[in-house]
């Protein structure tokens, strides 16, 4: 049976950690492709499997499920524990959702040294499936520095012209903050009351959830993790590395990167952050959420004006992300639960959105939107997927954003009415960038560059019909992801005002 | 004492047999032989045979600390044997006598980790430090070498004249009129005037040796002018072997009144590190760049003398396992190569993948990323520091540097993985199938300590 020798947490990382080895040894380039994406498909099956066995109504607790724990560092009261609550069951599900779509969608995509390349992605994912699953702060940061390596190795290699310094700002913007949290992790353990004889301290993440912090000092140790995950997510005014990287770096890197990388910062928010310093959280929210609104409607604004398709994407990618954080710091249900299922739509939108710029890049060889033009006459097919996702990235109605961006809205609402008014602006403007930006390139006179574009490749194909099925379906029915969640934000909402 | 024994035996043993040795090879393999009887000879010890009873008046302490150090310094020396004992042969043609002074230093280490009393902590400073000016300065015809070795030498000198004025104070200062360590130890008093300036004294010739700021001046040019199989060496090994003896000293002696000095550990750790990081960021030269971020890495070890709490000496210990390997395993890619600069790396990649894959491990490690040594040794010294309490500000001042050494340590790996080979320049780096394997082996060690670092720290519990 699927999970009785090895929990699923283990498989998730495990196999895409082995077999992203053995795909540095591949030398022949279409059977790395085609492994990694058996591999990935692998992953995937385990995570759907996983999903099977979630069993929220028996389990109430966190991490009740495939939790498991190996003796590694016992002198200092760390070991290897991974488990998964409900939001670690939907996060590991997008990262093992992005990758097959990501490596087929690629397929025809020629990368120099395609070996590395694979090995990297899959090594990459091995690191975000660890910090979605520890449950160790000394593990959990393990992870994060290990999801780091590989895409630092891989938008540095594959890329434009710049993309050395701008991978390479990226780095020591993110290596900084981690190293920040790092200080931030040990405060709090110094801080963990004794729970097993061997050591006096803990980085269990029941032991740092019992952390005995005055509220002086969760004060100013909330800024050594907050600035970590600002940085990731990236919360205005740490966003300034990511338009440049995403501009700079090949496609899968930024998939991998906008769809499931930054979801670390969040998931760092609500699984690391809110707990552990609560006070701290009551009296910087006001101010974090003003950041994030500040953010959110500095980037709509500037993405109204790119011409560069990939800036445009990245553009829109902080102001949604931005909006995800102004909810989680209003932390009360109605926003949390909204996070939750943001988190899955904005990985699966993102993606799409990527895919597209993806496809017209390679069609017409250009991405400035003021070069592009006509494209729905040529490529119709295209248009109808691209107009769809442009409505999930709007959040009107039927689509997938627009449900969990209506909780959200309703969150900051329930947090503060102007906040709120200030949040649905950006939504409009989302909705002005992104019209504009259709009308201009699909729409309006056709030239010559419209006339290269043929038809998509099947595999294109397919994975955009699995996307915009996907937003379809949880734009109707979220119901499953929000139940799976809804213990995780009970458990979190019930910390908050316990300390 | 097995170690100070043999490895004076066999630095004898090295000269006189420069005499009979035909071959230049030889002296290589009697080195490695050497260097393994005393590895052994020392974990004989630490596992309770020692070879030889001598009554040292208990002027030499033998403790888990010290003789756990001694293995680290001697398996690392071994490594450097192993992967750069050829390149002796490129300094000159007395290649036993270059040995045969290592193994001296090797003594010195010996000393210096288990000296009881100022005198030998003296005697062991002393043993270490000539050798190495003679080393810094073997190669005879490179002026810039000897030039080196003169400025080591004279300010090497000067700094062991205020460590003999330190001691002659402490000793006049402290009741008993005692040199050992334990007996200079007062309990939680005042600092009275002649411990405290001998304090200050002896503190400054430390920095010296270990090369903290403001006393880091000659490190750069010394590290830089001497040959880099020296480099290599002294940066490693003699350096961990004089933080070891800074913090024996003062935890043992003055470890009761902490807090009086503290705040001019706080001083010269912050300024290392900031002067050690900021200058390496302007180096071409790798060479020089790593003499700098050596300075850098004293920076961290001095958190060790900071904190000075039983974390801080398991950190000494893996930091100093964990620094050493890497700094002699990137050194070891460095000295294959003829030109020094940042674009010699250029393209390392593709000319020689497996020599450019374990210099990225070796600089990672440096960096302190996770999986590699070097992470779990900054892990420690800053457990150690928060663990204090104090002066957390500084903790902080450290990560920030920390991440400022990303930008020189990547620069490397960015020239080894992301820029095409300049034509001309390191193009035929010929190395052996023995020196990959080692090196490989070396890599392999740096990851196994860092997700493992039990190894080298559990012995401290044995």
């Amino acid at each position: 049976m699927l999970g009785t020798y090895f929990t699923f947490p283990e498989l998730l990382i495990w196999i895409p950690f082995i077999t992203g080895i053995i795909a540095f040894f591949i030398r022949n380039g279409n059977s790395v492709k085609t492994f990694a994406i058996i591999s990935s498909i692998a992953t995937l099956a385990v995570s759907v499997i996983s999903l099977f066995y979630t069993d929220v109504a028996h389990h109430p607790e966190f991490f009740y499920y495939n939790n498991v724990s190996y003796v590694w560092m016992p002198y200092i009261g760390s070991s290897f524990s991974v488990g998964m609550d409900g939001m670690g069951f939907l996060l590991t599900f997008l990262t093992a959702l992005a990758f097959p779509l990501i490596f087929i969608v690629t397929n025809k995509s020629e990368y120099k040294n395609i070996n590395s390349f694979v090995g990297l992605l899959l090594l990459a994912q091995a690191g975000m499936m660890g910090v979605f699953v520890a449950t160790d702060a000394l593990l959990f940061y393990f992870f994060w520095e290990l999801a780091l390596i590989p895409v630092y190795f891989l938008c540095s290699r594959w890329g434009g012209e710049k993309r050395i310094q701008s991978t390479f700002k990226f780095f020591v913007y993110t290596f900084l903050g981690s190293l920040l949290m790092l200080i931030g992790i040990i405060y709090v353990y110094m801080h963990t009351p004794s729970v097993s004889p061997d050591s006096d301290h803990s980085f269990y993440i029941n032991a740092f959830y019992n952390a005995i912090l005055s509220p002086r000092q969760q004060e100013w140790v909330f800024w050594l993790f907050f600035i970590a995950f600002a940085i990731k997510i990236p919360i205005f005014p740490f966003h300034t590395w990511q338009p440049d990287v995403y501009e700079q770096s090949n496609y899968p890197s930024v998939m991998v990167m906008s769809s499931v990388m930054v979801k670390m910062g969040l998931f760092g928010l609500i699984r690391w952050l809110l707990p552990i310093f609560p006070a701290a959280v009551a009296k910087y929210d006001h101010f974090i959420i003003i950041l994030c609104i500040i953010g959110l409607l500095y980037a709509s604004c500037i993405a109204l004006y790119q011409n560069d398709l990939k800036r445009f994407v990245a553009w829109s990618s902080i102001a949604h992300l931005a909006l995800i954080g102004a909810a989680i710091f209003s932390t009360n249900r109605l926003g949390l639960q909204g996070v939750m299922l943001e988190m899955l739509n904005h990985g699966i939108n993102i993606l799409a959105l990527w895919i597209i710029v993806d496809i017209i890049n390679k069609k017409t060889g250009v991405r400035k939107i003021s070069e592009l033009g006509g494209l729905a006459i040529k490529s119709p097919a295209l248009a109808i997927f691209f107009v769809i996702i442009a409505f999930a990235n709007i959040a009107l109605p039927l689509s997938n954003s627009f449900v969990s961006e209506f909780l959200m809205l309703n969150g900051i609402f329930d947090f503060n009415k102007w906040y709120a008014a200030f949040a649905c602006l950006g939504v409009v403007l989302s909705a002005v960038y992104i019209l504009n930006m259709i009308q201009k390139t699909f729409f309006g006179k056709s030239n010559e560059l419209a006339e290269k574009a043929q038809k998509m490749s099947t595999s294109q194909f397919i994975v955009l019909s699995v996307i915009v099925g996907a937003i379809l379906f949880l734009g109707i029915y979220p119901d499953p992801v929000i139940h799976l969640t809804e213990s995780t934000v009970s458990g979190l909402l019930a910390r908050i005002p316990l300390k | 004492m097995n170690a100070i024994i043999l490895s004076a035996l066999w630095g004898v043993v090295m000269m006189l047999g420069g005499v009979f040795f035909k071959k230049s090879t030889t002296p290589k393999y009697w080195a490695i032989a050497g260097i393994i009887i005393i590895l052994a000879g020392n974990l004989l010890e630490f596992f309770g045979h020692p070879f030889f009873n001598v009554d040292t008046k208990g002027m030499l302490r033998f403790d888990s600390f010290g003789l756990i150090f001694n293995s680290i310094a001697f398996i690392s020396t071994l490594l450097f044997f192993l992967l750069n004992g050829r390149d002796f042969e490129k300094i000159g043609i007395h290649v036993s006598e270059y040995f045969s002074l290592i193994f001296f230093v090797l003594c010195g280490v010996s000393i210096l980790s288990s000296f009881n009393t100022l005198l030998m902590l003296f005697l062991g400073i002393e043993i270490l430090s000539i050798p190495l000016y003679i080393l810094t300065g073997s190669e005879k015809r490179n002026l810039k070498g000897n030039e080196a070795s003169l400025k080591y030498f004279l300010m090497g000198a000067f700094s062991t004249g205020l460590m003999l004025m330190g001691i002659a104070l402490i000793y006049g200062g402290n009741s008993l009129g005692s040199f050992y360590i334990d007996a200079i130890n007062l309990g939680s008093g005042h600092l009275s005037v002649l411990i405290g300036v001998g304090l200050v004294l002896i503190l400054v010739a430390m920095a010296f040796k270990v090369s903290a700021a403001p006393f880091h001046f000659w490190a750069p040019d010394v590290y830089d002018g001497a040959p880099a199989v020296v480099t290599s060496f002294m940066m490693t090994i003699a350096k961990v072997a004089a933080f070891v003896a800074f913090f024996r000293l003062f935890s043992t002696s003055f470890g009761s009144m902490h807090y009086q000095w503290q705040t001019l550990i706080v001083i010269i750790t912050a300024a290392t590190l900031l002067i050690g990081n900021i200058t390496a960021v302007f180096q071409i030269s790798v060479k020089r760049m790593l003499a700098y971020s050596s300075i850098s890495h004293a920076g961290f070890m001095m958190f060790t003398l900071f904190a000075l709490n039983t974390t801080a000496k398991e950190g000494l210990l893996f930091y100093a396992a964990a620094y050493s390997i890497a700094t002699i395993g990137i050194f070891a890619v460095i000295i294959k190569m003829s030109d020094y600069s940042i674009e010699g790396f250029n393209g390392l990649g593709k000319r020689q993948p497996l020599l450019a894959l374990t210099s990225t491990i070796f600089l990672l490690s440096l960096t302190g990323i996770p999986l590699t040594a070097g992470f779990m040794a900054k892990f420690y010294v800053l457990m150690a520091a928060v663990k204090d309490g104090h002066q957390l500000w500084l903790v902080i001042f450290a990560v920030i540097c920390a991440a400022i050494s990303a930008i020189y340590y990547f620069r490397v790996i960015q020239a080894i993985y992301f820029k095409d080979p300049v034509p001309g320049v390191n193009e035929n780096i010929a190395v052996s199938q023995g020196f990959e394997w080692i090196l490989v082996i070396t890599a392999g060690l740096i990851i196994l300590l860092g997700i493992l670092p039990g190894l080298v720290i559990d012995w401290l519990y044995y």
